[in-house]
């Protein structure tokens, strides 16, 4: 299905995240934010951001454990940035597909 | 179908840790970082042999427990055997077969990034879960407050417990 998001019509899938993770930019972003009540994204967001997108690309999959490890974030920064579900908005955020992992 | 009025969503869970072996405390651990990670609140209660998770000195080297567990076939795979194989209980019982069957189990879940114990516990403490000691239990065991996990958030009774899990949404699980 497509959603607009600042003037962009976008290829989402029925829980709202992004489809083609090329077609991302910041400004979808913080659309993305927005909606969930998280943000406006800080330059703390965005470097979890572009990590998550960068992992994305390399296959790696996701977990809370991988993150606090990446020395990007500690476990409890990471759930005050994305309240509500960490690795879920932050990926939604990302433009990448729902992590799958339960850890 | 179920209707959205009964469909309202879990806000919080309650999970009772009872058991003292290492497969009998993981499931309350990853069941509690989970809805952390769903942004639903976590409450882990640590009583009876579930305390061993959360005793300084055991915490660290908690075991799979091999005796009486007829369902070991269920690790055969990695042994690289068939799943269909029987694990002999007697041979549960052989000095070293649960250091063993535990070394395995860890290997497996590393692979899987499960963390050991006192990591997923501070993980979940990270995360905004609470971790309970039950007082019964202590005194039972003559644990002290300073024999537990420096990160435990409180010794409760249980009506402490219960209170703590008042709410619409709560859910409480035995494991």
């Amino acid at each position: 299905m497509k959603k607009n998001l600042v003037g962009n019509e976008i290829d989402v899938n029925e829980e709202g995240y992004l489809t083609d993770m090329s077609h991302w930019n910041q400004g979808i972003a913080q659309a993305i934010a927005k909606e969930e009540g998280i943000g406006p994204l800080t330059e703390a967001h965005m470097k979890v951001i572009s990590y998550l997108r960068e992992q994305q690309t390399k296959g790696a999959p996701l977990t809370i454990r991988s993150m606090g490890k990446s020395g990007l974030v500690t476990t409890k920064e990471l759930y005050d940035l994305f309240p509500g579900g960490p690795l879920k908005k932050s990926s939604k955020i990302a433009g990448i597909p729902k992590p799958v992992g339960c850890i | 179908m179920n209707t959205p009025e009964d469909r309202r969503p879990v806000k919080k869970v309650c999970i009772i840790v009872s058991r003292g072996s290492l497969d009998g405390i993981y499931p309350a651990l990853i069941m509690a970082n989970g809805a952390r990670m769903e942004g639903i609140e976590a409450s882990l209660f640590f009583t009876f042999f579930g305390l061993n998770g959360l005793v300084k000195k055991t915490m660290d080297a908690m075991k799979v427990s091999t005796v009486g567990n007829s369902a070991l076939n269920m690790a055969m795979p990695m042994l690289r055997l068939p799943m269909t194989i029987p694990f002999p209980t007697w041979m549960g019982a052989i000095p070293g077969v649960s250091a063993f069957a535990t070394g395995l189990m860890k290997k497996e879940m590393e692979k899987l990034d499960i963390p050991p114990v006192r990591e997923f516990l501070e993980m979940i403490s990270d995360s905004g879960g609470k971790i309970f000691g039950c007082k019964l239990a202590m005194d039972m065991f003559k644990l002290k407050r300073e024999d537990l996990w420096e990160r435990v958030d409180d010794i409760l009774t249980v009506g402490q417990f219960y209170e703590d899990a008042a709410g619409s949404g709560t859910h409480i699980l035995f494991t």
